[in-house]
């Protein structure tokens, strides 16, 4: 397990590097395809079975998916798009500024949820019967909020795409 | 060597690795009589014979495809990501063959699959490792910069996520009926109510049946290469045994679904005479799973290839309420039977 844990985390890192790093935005997608595999090999090593194989289906089968269409769609040539005029300055001091903040943020986070963690999880933790019962129960408010949250994106998204059909 | 066999990690992964170089190898064999099957019963649909010349009855083409094609030339384009283009074939074919580790092809006497692994998210796995097919196609034809691999790519693309929402939507009506989504749970609930799921679940096989032909890009939703328009669709540059890789994984993903409609819809290993013999479970399974794979040539045979808008039409407007409809139906039944 440990070390199975440690080549998912260089994975990991190296795959996130390839993201930000890539010049081309397929290669960054490829990359993050990778990472999200990887994250699910994670949870699955934390007993999240459910988790891993809704990480790979909605994220690495879905998301990404829409992701490389678009790219596609966008950028047929080999040519990096953000090498001309258009490209943002003074990014990096700032970029970094922000990361190592978020990575500070994620670090207390860790730290406090490490210290409350009980020393060894229900045995049935991450099996579809848990993760359901938790979800449509003590955590319904939330899944219910985050439908709507997503369902108003969607009406917005209609809006703002279909406008031009729609004359009055 | 026994002290290697006595660390039980190592073991493991010793069976792990037997089994699935086993069962990688019966696949490939499956997959290449697949092929000389298909050409088969299309030439005796049109009146012809088929491949005859190799071997008695054509047995030894698939042999002979497979050294034309490993003697011809690789070609990559110019302008292709040369990355990308060598790996498209291996991930197609790779998330093809990923499906096999949790599909149980029958059961053992003492009542345990016949598996590499018995998964408690099975049916999960399996839709997962579907869900990544899609990137060899889509890889493929982007990597090929080119204009006719490229349409294909972006038409496979889309016509693979809509019709995977159906597909998912239809297979969670079997998932209520047997409360699990281990497959061999599955397979298991089906013996126990002593009936195939196909019976309670017609509309939500139906949808499967369909959007299982689509995913797999199959006649009459083989858009994405039809030859009419798009030359080879987004395999137009590809030669050699990379050509070969993508056909495959196509091949193998036939398989893939005809195992898990199955699974699913008609009872696994389930038949008569199992109490004497268990093992004969294996059988069965491999005959019904033969039964789709002819009803797939069949359509092959038999249908024309649909148009674009209609085929996206058809996903969106009728399969998928319906599929909703199935599920919303069959979730109401099983929450009445059980109150």
């Amino acid at each position: 397990m440990v070390v199975l844990f440690w080549v998912c985390a260089i994975v990991l890192v190296g795959t996130a590097i390839a993201v930000v790093g890539s010049r081309q935005p397929v290669h960054s997608v490829v990359g993050l395809i990778v990472n999200f595999s990887a994250l699910a090999v994670l949870f699955l090593t934390l007993s999240a079975e459910f988790l891993a194989m809704m990480q790979i289906i909605i994220y690495a089968g879905a998301i990404l998916v829409l992701f490389l269409f678009v790219i596609a769609l966008l950028t047929v040539g080999n040519q990096p798009i953000e090498t001309g005029e258009g490209r943002l300055a003074h990014q990096t001091v700032p970029a970094i500024a922000a990361g190592v903040a978020a990575l500070g943020l994620i670090a207390f986070g860790v730290r406090t949820a490490w210290s409350q963690s009980a020393a060894s999880p229900p045995a049935d933790l991450g099996t579809v019967p848990a993760f359901g019962t938790a979800l449509l129960t003590t955590h319904v408010f939330a899944f219910e909020a985050t439908a709507f949250v997503l369902l108003v994106a969607i009406i917005g998204v209609v809006l703002m795409a279909g406008r031009k059909e729609i004359r009055f | 060597m026994n002290h290697l066999l006595a660390d039980p990690w190592l073991r493991f992964i010793l069976v792990v690795a037997i089994k699935s170089g086993v069962l990688i190898f019966i696949v490939i064999t499956s997959f290449a009589y697949l092929m000389l099957f298909e050409r088969k019963i299309l030439a005796w649909f049109q009146l012809r014979l088929g491949p005859i010349w190799c071997g008695p009855w054509g047995l030894l083409q698939p042999a002979a495809d497979a050294v034309k094609l490993v003697l011809k030339e690789d070609l990559t384009p110019r302008d292709a990501d040369p990355l990308i283009y060598r790996f498209a074939p291996a991930i197609a074919v790779l998330t093809s063959v990923l499906a096999y580790a949790a599909i149980p092809f029958g059961t053992f006497p003492d009542g345990s699959p016949v598996a590499i692994a018995n998964l408690n998210v099975g049916i999960l796995y399996i839709l997962a490792a579907g869900s990544l097919g899609v990137y060899g196609i889509a890889l493929g034809g982007w990597s090929s910069q080119s204009k006719w691999p490229l349409l294909g790519a972006i038409r496979s693309t889309a016509q693979m996520i809509s019709y995977e929402l159906a597909m998912g939507l239809s297979i969670i009506g079997v998932l209520l009926l047997a409360g699990t989504t281990n497959l061999s749970g599955i397979t298991a609930a089906q013996s126990a109510h002593h009936v195939w799921y196909i019976l309670p679940q017609f509309v939500g096989f139906l949808i499967y049946f369909i959007t299982a032909t689509a995913e797999t890009n199959r006649a009459p939703f083989d858009l994405p290469e039809a030859e009419t328009e798009l030359v080879a669709g987004f395999h137009t540059e590809y030669s050699s045994l990379r050509f070969g890789t993508f056909f495959v994984a196509e091949y193998i993903n036939m398989i893939t679904v005809s195992c898990v409609a199955t699974l699913l819809f008609l009872g696994g290993g389930d038949g008569p005479f199992l109490a004497t013999l268990p093992l004969l479970s294996v059988a069965w399974f491999v005959l019904k799973v033969m039964v789709f794979l002819f009803v797939l040539i069949w359509m092959r045979a038999t249908l024309p290839r649909l148009r674009y808008d209609r085929l996206m039409a058809f996903g969106w407007k009728v399969l998928l309420p319906v599929a909703v409809l199935n599920l919303l139906v069959t979730a109401a039944i099983v929450a009445l039977v059980k109150a």
